[in-house]
């Protein structure tokens, strides 16, 4: 049987980017319907940010105790060797998951939001099918909001399946793999490879580029790498996959200085990257201009056809939830008739690693390239009395500003647990501050904020603690 | 992974340099084969520059506006494998090389659902507009921008008291005021923004042509008036009766043929003055130049041998070349060799103009707006349609009387069109 039933909004999606502006059109009192065919979250919600950092955490803190049960505590904690229920930690995990899958349906319900569930499929720009359980429904809109979001890219000879995982299988592991092998060493292989490491996997990255975190400057990268190595991560650099072998239990490699190497494995963790999903709903017959794999939209989000929007993932780089979001919302606005653009000065990105690592704004040589004459400085941790406290003194604050006028171009660090230093960062950036703002600005004592505090100074020409 | 340099192909036939009109690519973009680069442009068209292979961007040649030599490095990329050639020269986008890079610039003819286009690998297309610097954002807070946007306030208007020239609420509110209440002396915003455009691209090659043609050349400008009633009247019934498939016809045409039956009495108006030289090439071939306006700027293409198209022959050549032109699909061919030059504004016409010479021609013809004014027959005022003819000559190698002398020619004819198709 097949219903017909007509909106003034469709999102198509029900990612951070989708739900988000899905809350934001029925907060601004527009007719709206998301479809989504899984739980309400997306990626990042069900197999992405909000799971890896549950095991990520988990992951910490069992290796914190490990660590002391070994007498390696400087701290002076002993303790018996701790034991890991992991089915435990994965239920724990899939009950945060679970409840924020609930918080977005009861949010997307009390926008006044109609969810449709099931696969929508574009019958012309105005109009989409989805196969519900109850049948065929049409959706008739006034604007549609592609954001159908990003999936793992797999390697051509390397499918998906058996030992091989992406990092969605990753996240639902029952039990510990005993041999894990990374392919790709950017932020989701390292993450993820990390966490098993500290739970107690034999953990080998193998990373095709000369340094893991290819995409971050080396100053960045190296205080990460070398954690990666007190973890007893094996790294291989410039490192080649040829193939899986034949009985799928071992990878083939080439290593740097090429040798053929197998690597045993009981897991092997695919992570070279995410792709668009674009295809598959019916896009393709709708002619979009495409801007390599993605779709191509200008700042308002809107494609080159009248009416439809795209957001999130498949409208490029950088494939984060907070950006799919803050377009989301823009999107919704605009659609209310506000007034609107993209003119955000910076989109903070984080690797959760261990050491974590924040961007935010300009890396040095990406200022130099636009023809900055930059001011470039940062403080260690180890001149740090929080991160003293904390035992751990690795990493560092940077800031980059302009030499000129010493408007701040970027910000950067690198240290354990300065994700959340991200909001005083990008707050920065999107303000126009100063290096003397920041200079200005007291910063609390003892924390590790300080070593931004500093940074400034420093660039200022009068660092106190360094 | 390797590097490999893309060096600027030879874009034209012969030329040393050229100007860079547009990046499609930034360093650090990873880019696929057969993905535009850039844009460069010659003489009057703008070549796109493909990538030979996937890679990624590693550095620039310049910024938009540059000069570039050719064989000078281009782009270079990080590219897999080692043993990538050092460097190489691309090839010009061709056409069927991709797909992708033909629709992003050819919206226009795509439109008009031409499925085949003329195999040219040159192809005019608009400059794009000089790109503002990441940091020409103006400096505000994102309340300020927010607030700013809401009222239709485009902040690049506001000069900031903040440091730094930041934009603050206080800012904004006076910029408000100013506006909303003309508490000021003058009832408008005054306007103290001083926008710097960078001249690039289809616009420099204009204004390079026009200073060169302009200070080169002693002009002698000639307006006389032609009364175009029976030419009119022809026209209309041409228009009226013409068989299915024929072009309609403007004024265009007729004063075509008049210019070609005129240069056949004066041939040393349709020539090339190298001054350089000494030397005037007068041509056999009366190729004329229709001066286009197109969404990138003023054009000319060019109607090849007009002595040898009839009527209808030149008005179908016009009305093509004029449509290629404005849709960007003109080749270089089709933009060259003009030996005499015909300038329109079309409607708008004016009732006279300076025009400057299409350099280094020695002759270009301009038509005025058609109007109906009063005509003293000898016994009565007449309604007549008027239209005035502006034209202009290198004084250095044409005589006034020559001017006028030829311009008198083309008037006869047009005032009595049989003349323009009866030899003799």
């Amino acid at each position: 049987m097949m219903t017909e039933i007509t909106c003034k909004l469709l999102v198509i999606g029900a990612g951070p980017g989708g739900y988000t502006c899905a809350i934001r059109a029925g907060q601004l009192g527009i007719d709206t319907i998301i479809v989504e065919a899984e739980k309400p979250g997306g990626t990042c919600l069900n197999v992405g940010c909000i799971p890896s950092k549950a095991l990520i955490h988990a992951a910490g803190e069992y290796e914190t105790i490990a660590r002391a049960s070994a007498g390696e505590s400087a701290l002076g904690i002993t303790t018996a060797k701790p034991s890991l229920d992991f089915a435990k930690t994965i239920a724990w995990k899939d009950n945060i998951v679970r409840r924020l899958n609930g918080g977005v349906a009861g949010l997307l319900r009390r926008a006044g939001v109609r969810p449709v569930t099931g696969y929508a499929r574009f019958r012309d720009g105005k109009t989409v099918e989805v196969e519900t359980q109850s049948g065929r429904q049409v959706i008739h809109a006034e604007k549609v909001v592609i954001a159908t979001g990003s999936e793992p890219a797999a390697l051509p000879f390397l499918p998906f399946g058996g030992r091989v995982i992406s990092s969605t299988e990753a996240l639902a592991l029952t039990e510990i793999p005993k041999k894990l092998v990374v392919v790709g060493g950017g932020y989701i292989g390292l993450e993820l490879g990390t966490a098993f490491a500290k739970i107690g996997t034999a953990v080998t990255v193998v990373e095709a580029a000369p340094r893991v975190l290819p995409q971050y400057d080396r100053d960045l990268s190296e205080p990460v790498a070398r954690r990666l190595t007190a973890l007893g991560v094996t790294v291989l650099t410039d490192a080649k996959v040829k193939a899986l072998a034949t009985d799928g239990t071992a990878l083939a490699v080439e290593t740097a200085d090429g040798e053929q190497a197998s690597l045993a494995a009981d897991k092997i963790l695919v992570t070279v990257g995410r792709r668009p999903v674009t295809s598959g709903f019916g896009l393709e017959q709708l002619d979009l201009d495409m801007d390599g794999p993605f779709i191509r939209v200008d700042d308002r989000c809107r494609t080159s056809m009248r009416g439809i929007c795209a957001i999130g993932d498949v409208t490029g780089e950088p494939m984060l939830a907070h950006r799919a979001m803050a377009q989301g919302e823009m999107v919704a606005e605009i659609v209310a008739g506000r007034r609107r653009a993209w003119d955000r000065i910076s989109i903070p990105a984080i690797c959760f690693t261990d050491p974590e690592i924040v961007t935010v704004g300009l890396s040095p040589s990406q200022a130099s390239n636009r023809g900055f004459d930059v001011k470039t400085d940062l403080f260690p941790f180890k001149a740090n009395g929080r991160a003293m406290t904390l035992d751990r003194e690795d990493g560092f604050i940077r800031t980059i500003a302009r030499a000129d006028n010493h408007l701040l171009l970027g910000i950067q660090g690198v240290g354990a647990g300065i994700a959340e230093l991200s909001a005083a960062f990008t707050l920065a950036l999107e303000m126009g501050a100063r290096l003397e703002d920041i200079a200005m600005t007291i910063h609390a004592h003892p924390t590790q904020s300080e070593a931004f505090h500093e940074a400034a100074l420093k660039s200022l020409g009068h660092a106190i603690h360094i | 992974m390797a590097e490999r340099v893309i060096r600027l192909p030879d874009v034209g036939e012969g030329i040393a340099e050229a100007e860079l009109v547009e990046w499609h690519v930034k360093v650090g973009d990873v880019v696929r084969e057969d993905a535009v680069l850039g844009a460069v442009m010659t003489d009057k068209a703008t070549v796109e520059i493909p990538s030979p292979t996937d890679g990624r961007v590693t550095w620039l040649a310049g910024s938009v506006g540059d000069v570039l030599a050719i064989g000078s490095d281009f782009v270079r990329l990080e590219v897999d494998g080692k043993s990538a050639p050092a460097a190489e020269a691309v090839k010009p986008a061709s056409p069927g090389a991709n797909a992708s890079a033909k629709k992003s610039h050819d919206a226009a003819s795509a439109a008009s659902g031409a499925a085949s286009e003329p195999p040219n690998a040159l192809r005019l297309q608009p400059s794009a507009a000089p790109r503002h610097h990441a940091d020409d954002r103006p400096l505000a807070a994102p309340a300020v921008r927010l607030r700013a946007r809401e009222a239709g306030v485009d902040l690049r208007q506001i000069r900031g008291t903040g440091p730094v020239g930041r934009i603050t609420h206080d800012d904004l509110d006076a910029h408000l005021a100013r506006g909303r209440t003309g508490t000021t002396a003058t009832p408008y915003p005054t306007q103290t923004a001083v926008t710097d455009i960078k001249i690039v691209g289809l616009r420099r090659k204009i204004a390079e042509k026009m200073s060169v043609a302009s200070s080169r050349i002693p002009h002698i400008t000639y307006v006389e008036e032609v009364d175009v009633t029976a030419l009119e009247d022809l026209r209309a019934k041409l228009n009226s009766q013409k068989q299915p498939g024929k072009p309609k016809l403007t004024t265009l045409p007729f004063l075509m043929r008049a210019m070609v039956r005129a240069i056949a009495e004066q041939p040393h108006l349709n020539a090339h003055f190298d001054d350089e030289a000494g030397i005037v090439h007068q041509h056999a071939g009366v190729h004329i130049g229709i001066a286009t306006q197109t969404p990138a700027g003023l054009v000319v293409p060019v109607v090849r041998h007009a002595e040898a198209r009839d009527l209808w022959n030149c008005a179908a050549e016009v009305a093509r070349l004029a449509e290629a032109a404005r849709s960007g699909s003109a080749t270089r061919d089709e933009l060259t060799g003009s030996t005499i030059t015909i300038t329109s504004l079309g409607a708008l016409g004016g009732l006279a103009t300076t025009p400057i010479i299409n350099h280094p021609e020695v002759a270009i013809v301009g038509v005025n707006r058609i109007t109906i004014r009063p005509h003293w027959d000898g016994a009565a005022f007449v309604p007549r349609q008027m239209m005035n003819l502006s034209s202009s000559f290198d004084h250095r190698v044409i005589d006034g009387f020559d001017a006028a002398q030829f311009v008198q020619r083309i008037k006869t004819r047009l005032e009595t069109p049989a003349m323009i198709f009866i030899d003799g």
